[in-house]
């Protein structure tokens, strides 16, 4: 399957899929955070002169609270979220799937110190494409992840039309799982390389070439998905 | 058993389930660790059958969000706190002394060795602090002053908030260093002994010392106890990074940052209270020097005592 999938065994004999977020949807979670602490803190600072110098210490608090606590907040609070990692989709989970808590968003929270250095989480890119789960440190320590919401990815489930058709052989759920993937990326695969794609499967389209391969493919997709 | 048959014999179960995944439950929440296993039953059984994927992906979906529902903690958060910092706290700080030990040394080591060699060697400040730094200094601790440890125009609640802004992060900063196998917290602890000692040393040794032990007795205790208490739990991380042991280096350094982790609670607590303590209680003049430096001697006193005894009586129960 995809390597950015990770299967979870629970105790109670089942296996859950987890889909890890690369370096790329979490940095823009995190550019939303750090506008949204900026806003923050530029509120209080507009509001501060009307204290007088004790305006500045109630700035300094806000500042200190913003950037240290509240995301480990958010994380432990609101199902491993902050707001940017919740506008993206992201969720932080324990490296077994269950919920985030307080030691765990603690941990990676405090550690971003150092995988921010020497500037802008280059520690934390390197140790990230380091490793298969995209940790950086902070999560390395806490055995956290951060993953797509499973909620989204069931959105996100959008096949092209195309009439059913009865594939010629049982398929068992990985290789159906795998034509339903196809089908969901074809809209953004370049029109090749899904016709090159969809000649592999020899026993499925035999000596089709091409086109005719892709929209039979696809007609076993519309199939497997339940279409009638 | 067919798919379809299989789906209409459970459809009505699965829709339940879900529901109370939506918050509109129509079962009792005890019900949940039954129902959340006959889910994962249908999920095993629906994978072995090689059912659509469909209908599995939405029997897994239900299954995750289930085991988020079923692990999330319920337990009450205020009665583990009173518990941390009455036993807990300093029955780790005992457990992990050597490391407690190791940074203290690292901390307390050059600190006092700067007091004392600024004493015989007033000059030698200047490879420590700027002229600028030195300037601040006096006029922070000038004898003249109405409040001590900051300018005149500063107010208590802006002192405040500095300190926790500042020493609470360069608390968090000293134990974070540490997972770069330990060099960022043993650099933190001696950047900051340098400079408390330098300041010590050689506002001592211009004769300002009243005013600068008489602001510092308040909170020195707390602060520097704490700074050092994040430099041990930083030492803890690399020491897990360095020497494994049997483990690989990863799993050392998630079994490691548990006892880190909760060692920091404790520490930024003791920061917390010490920048209330240095914001409203150590700049005050109209507080004999005499008191002060008793009121601080107990501090360190109390300080140990809790460290040294507190919690040992429920461990023995």
């Amino acid at each position: 399957m995809l390597d950015t999938t990770r299967r979870v065994a629970t105790p109670e004999g089942i296996e859950l899929t987890l889909h890890l977020a690369g370096p790329v949807p979490r940095a823009l979670a995190w550019a939303i955070d750090f506008a949204l602490r900026l806003a923050v803190v530029f509120t209080v600072m507009m509001f501060a002169p009307l204290l007088g110098n004790a305006g500045m210490g109630i700035v300094l608090l806000t500042a200190f609270f913003v950037e240290w606590l509240a995301p480990a907040w958010f994380e432990a609070a609101w199902r491993g979220q902050t707001p940017g990692k919740r506008a993206l989709g992201l969720a932080v989970l324990n490296d077994d799937g269950t919920p985030l808590r307080w030691p765990g968003a603690l941990t990676r929270n405090l550690l971003r110190a150092v995988d921010f250095l020497p500037v802008l989480y280059g520690i934390g890119l390197a140790a990230m494409l380091a490793n298969r789960d995209f940790k950086r440190l902070g999560d390395l320590a806490a055995g956290t992840v951060v993953v797509y919401q499973p909620e989204r990815i069931a959105q996100a489930r959008k096949l092209p039309d195309a009439a059913p058709i009865v594939p010629p052989v049982a398929l068992d759920l990985e290789e159906q799982r795998a034509l339903l993937e196809l089908a969901e990326r074809a809209g953004s695969l370049t029109r090749e390389r899904l016709e090159e794609l969809a000649e592999l499967p020899a026993p499925l389209v035999g000596r089709l070439e091409g086109g005719r391969a892709a929209a039979r493919l696809l007609g076993m997709a519309s199939h497997i998905a339940g279409r009638e | 058993m067919k798919q379809r048959s299989f789906e209409a014999a459970h459809a009505r179960e699965w829709d339940e389930f879900e529901h109370f995944l939506d918050g509109r439950p129509s079962f009792d929440a005890a019900e949940l660790p039954l129902r959340y296993r006959r889910l994962c039953q249908s999920l095993a059984l629906a994978a072995d059958r090689q059912y659509s994927p469909r209908l599995v992906d939405r029997l897994s979906r239900l299954a995750l969000h289930g085991h988020h529902v079923l692990y999330r903690s319920r337990r009450r958060q205020s009665q583990r706190v009173l518990e941390f910092v009455l036993a807990g706290f300093p029955r780790l700080v005992r457990e992990e002394w050597r490391l407690v030990a190791a940074a203290g040394l690292l901390f307390f080591g050059p600190l006092a060795g700067l007091i004392a060699v600024l004493q015989q060697f007033p000059e030698f400040v200047h490879y420590l602090l700027t002229p600028e730094q030195i300037a601040r200094f006096h006029a922070m601790y000038d004898p003249a002053n109405r409040r001590i440890g900051m300018l005149e125009a500063d107010h208590s609640l802006m002192m405040f908030g500095f300190y926790i802004w500042n020493n609470v992060r360069i608390g968090f900063q000293t134990f974070a260093g540490g997972l770069l196998f330990g060099v960022g917290s043993a650099w933190f602890l001696g950047a900051n002994a340098v400079v408390i000692g330098a300041v010590a040393g050689y506002l001592t040794q211009v004769g300002y010392s009243e005013t600068f032990w008489s602001f510092v007795a308040g909170h020195s205790s707390l602060e520097l106890v704490a700074i050092v208490l994040a430099g041990a739990a930083g030492l803890r991380l690399g020491l897990a990074v360095i020497a494994p042991g049997g483990f690989s280096r990863r799993s050392a350094l998630v079994a490691a940052a548990k006892p880190a982790v909760r060692m920091m609670y404790g520490a930024a607590l003791m920061l917390f209270a010490a920048a209330f303590v240095e914001a409203f209680w150590s700049p005050l003049t109209e507080v004999p020097f005499q008191l002060k430096i008793t009121v601080g001697l107990a501090g360190w006193g109390l300080l140990l005592a809790y460290f040294g005894f507190a919690g040992r009586a429920r461990a023995a129960g």
